[in-house]
Formats: structure tokens, sequence, C-alpha cells
């Protein structure tokens, strides 16, 4: 017996796809989702180091959380539905992001922002056209671990009948069959890696000054 | 004083989830709060095979067996890349490289090739929980400062000493970070391990969604989820426990 059965591939390659394309909607949206909770937060801590620690201890015990348990968590609330997944990836998402963002924005020399002041820049534009683009590559680190991660995470949603690619390894256990369990297994690992180089291919197109050094 | 302040987190915390849950109840008339306290009040809950004093004992045996073996794979491997300064390559890229792989899937993989039991779940487990520890324990080695290590061999210690004496300690701290996070990871993980059979908290979780049974479902989530969160703050009470004072800020 072949351990990939391609027949089997071909004739649900339909289905394959459309399990690829939930998994890529439930991570961009919980990156999405992640990114509008954690953005204004991480410039409150920014100003109010107390809430950093705060909000890094907060974000610290749900990233603790089994990823099973508090999706069951959040069931009496909202059911077996995607808006369950979706709330308990972006959840995820937020100490990694959080704590990058915030990172990132005090990584910046404190030279560069008060040279910024001293030509006459408001505190918005200065965020904006100096201190995020100098804080850009650690926000986008932290958005490649946070993609990555969510990307293993939809799949554990299958067990409350959500899941992307994840749907595979239920066919795979139920069926005793390994061909859809490796599809799901190899796609999920090819679209964690795909995401992760994209990201960085973005980096490196949004911080020209970067190029040329040595990462 | 961290600590302290997690622990009043973790009360508040629970204080809001059972607030939360019971908005839920209002929304929908379930009852969930009054479900879940009669199943944890339960007495049948506290006695026998699936009681939970016997389910947190195998979840925490399942961990312990894992970590026990990951760590005496992965600590060596990290230490001593990073001591000699070799492999760093793979060894700083190797947790990115890990967390691409789908846990789930990788605990049904090692099913349908190996089979029901402990030991497919346990090497899964151990593949997981390698790879944040090498990493951080590479990046500790390498972070400590190059005229510390030349202090040290002018001081007449020898390589070991060098490495047990000064490098290991100064290291710690992100040696730690790694097998708290690797240890969580195991533990979430030993949870969906229930789905192929494995015994612990997660066949609450698991069961209870195959029979419907909420109360089942979310009472189990709520132990595995404190159970991680105090295995988090234990390891890092044991951490300040051992890291040397002269490191502390």
């Amino acid at each position: 017996m072949s351990v990939i059965r391609w027949d089997w591939v071909e004739r649900h390659a339909g289905d394959i796809a459309g399990m690829l394309g939930q998994h890529v909607a439930l991570t961009g949206l919980a990156l999405l989702c992640g990114l509008i909770i954690a953005f204004p937060l991480a410039l409150a801590a920014v100003r109010w180091p107390r809430l950093y620690s705060l909000s890094l201890v907060l974000t610290g015990i749900l990233f603790t959380v089994p990823s099973l348990a508090l999706f069951i968590l959040l069931i009496p609330f909202t059911g077996l539905s995607m808006a369950t997944s979706l709330i308990g990836l972006t959840i995820y998402t937020l100490l990694i992001l959080f704590r990058n963002i915030v990172e990132g924005l005090r990584g910046v020399p404190r030279d560069v922002s008060e040279a910024a002041r001293a030509l006459g820049y408001t505190r918005g534009r200065r965020l904006i056209a100096v201190e995020l683009p100098v804080a850009l590559p650690v926000i986008v680190a932290g958005i490649r671990i946070a993609a990555v991660t969510t990307i293993g995470l939809v799949t554990v949603t299958a067990l409350i009948g959500q899941g992307g690619l994840g749907q595979l390894f239920i066919s795979g256990f139920t069926l005793h069959f390994t061909t859809p369990l490796l599809v799901g297994f190899v796609l999920s690992i090819l679209l964690a890696v795909s995401v992760d180089l994209l990201l960085a291919g973005v980096l490196w197109w949004l911080t020209p000054w970067h190029r040329g050094r040595s990462a | 004083m961290k600590t302290a302040i997690r622990g009043v987190m973790l009360v508040a915390g629970c204080l809001f989830a059972s607030r939360a849950l019971a908005i839920g109840l209002d929304a929908d008339g379930f009852g969930v709060v009054d479900q879940v306290v009669q199943w944890f009040a339960d007495p049948t809950q506290w006695t026998g095979d699936n009681g939970l004093p016997h389910r947190i004992a195998q979840h925490l045996y399942y961990v312990a067996v894992s970590m026990a073996v990951a760590v005496s794979i992965a600590l060596p491997v990290g230490i001593g890349l990073g001591h000699w300064g070799r492999g760093g390559l793979i060894a700083i890229n190797l947790s990115n490289m890990g967390r691409a792989v789908p846990s789930f899937g990788l605990v049904i993989l090692m099913f349908l090739l190996v089979g029901i039991g402990f030991l497919p779940v346990l090497v899964a487990l151990v593949a997981l929980a390698i790879p944040p520890m090498v990493t951080n324990s590479y990046v500790g080695m390498q972070a400590v400062d190059p005229s510390v290590r030349t202090a040290a061999r002018a001081l007449g210690l020898s390589g070991w000493q060098q490495l047990w004496q000064i490098e290991l300690p100064i290291a710690l701290p992100l040696v730690m970070a790694g097998v708290r996070t690797a240890a969580v990871q195991v533990l979430s993980t030993a949870t969906l391990a229930a789905y192929v059979g494995l015994g612990g908290l997660g066949r609450y979780l698991i069961d209870g969604l195959a029979q419907q049974q909420l109360a089942q479902v979310v009472g189990g989530a709520i132990v595995v989820a404190v159970l991680a969160v105090l295995l988090e703050i234990g390891l890092g009470t044991l951490q300040k426990a051992l890291t040397s004072p002269g490191l502390a800020r």
C-alpha cells in the first residue's frame, strides 16, 4: 500500500481547495482582528509602562490556556460557529503582536524621535512617518510568528466543526487513512512556510534602507 | 512580586470568566454555570478512573515523561551547540520550523503510523517540545558576554568549570524560558491526544464534545486551563529560585 493515494487527492481536489481557502481566511481574519486590538493597546502601553506589564500578564495567561480548552470555553457564548474559532485564534495572536509592537516602538532610538520632533512633526505624524517604519522589522517579526502559530492552531478548530485543513486530519483519523492526513499536514506546513516567506518579502520591500546589510 | 500579580490576575480572570459565563447563560437560558458547578460538585467526579484526581494525575504524568525525554535530548544539544558556537543557523531556526508543524496533525499521524497508546503520542509530544528548548538554550549560551568567558579562563577555570559555573548560570533564564514554552505546549497537545485515545484531562473535552455534554466539556476545559497556568507559574517560580542572585535585577 502506498502512503499517498493520488487518485483520492485528485477526486477531492475541490474539497481540499475549499478547506485551504477557509484556512487562509481564518488565519487572515484572526491576524487582522489581532492587529486591530493589539495596536491601540500597544500605543497605550508605550505611553503608560504600567499598563504594559499588566497587559503582558493578561495576554500571557490567555496564551497559556490550551487551545482546545480556550475554544471550548467560548462555546457557551458563540456555539460551534466560525465566530468561536475566530475569537479564539485572535486571542492567541494578541500576546505575540502586542509584545512585538511595544518592543518595536520602544526600540526606536530616542534621538530619532527627538530629531523628528525638532523638525516640527506632530505626535501622530511622528508615529506614522518615523517611529512605525523604524519599528517595522520587530513588528513584522511578531506578525510572522503569530501567522505561523495561527496556521497550526486553525487545525485544532476542526474539533469544534471548523478547522480548514484540520478537517483532513479528522477524515484521516475516522477513515484510518493516511492520504487525507498527509495532504492536510503537508499543505498546512507549506502554507505556514509560504506565509512566513511572504511576510519576510513584504518587510524587505517596505524597508529599503535595511537592504544590503546583513540581517 | 510578579508571581503575586499573576496570582491576582488568575483569580480575577476566573471571576471574570464565571461572570461572563453567567451572562452567556442569561442569553440562551442554558444554565451552563449551574451545570458546570454540579459537574464539579458530583461526588463521583472525584473518585475512580474517570474522576478528576486520576485524570489530572494521568495528564501530569504524560507531561512529566514527555518533558523528561525532551529535556534530556534538547538541553544538551542546545547548550552544547551554544557553548561551542556550532550549528547556529539550525539551532536558531529550529523553533520556527517546529512552529509550522501542526501539533494536532502530528499526533494523528503518529497514531496512524504506530497505533493506539502512549508511545506514539509520546513521540509526537517529544518532537514538539524539542525545538523551542534547543533554540532558547542555544541563544542563551550565545548571549554570554565573551569578556566573561575570557575572565573565567583567566581565572584558571577548565572548560567544564567554565560551562557549569559561568555560562550555564548566565544562560539559565533563557534556557528555562524554552522549557516553559515547551511544557505548556506539551500540556496543551496532550489534551488534543485524547482524540486518538489517550487518557488524561483531554478525555473530558473530547468525550464531552462527542456526547454533547456541555457541562463536562466546559468543566474539563476549566481544569486544563488552570493546570496550564499553574504549570507556567510553577516553572517561573522554579526559574527564579534557580537564577543566581547576582543576575537578578
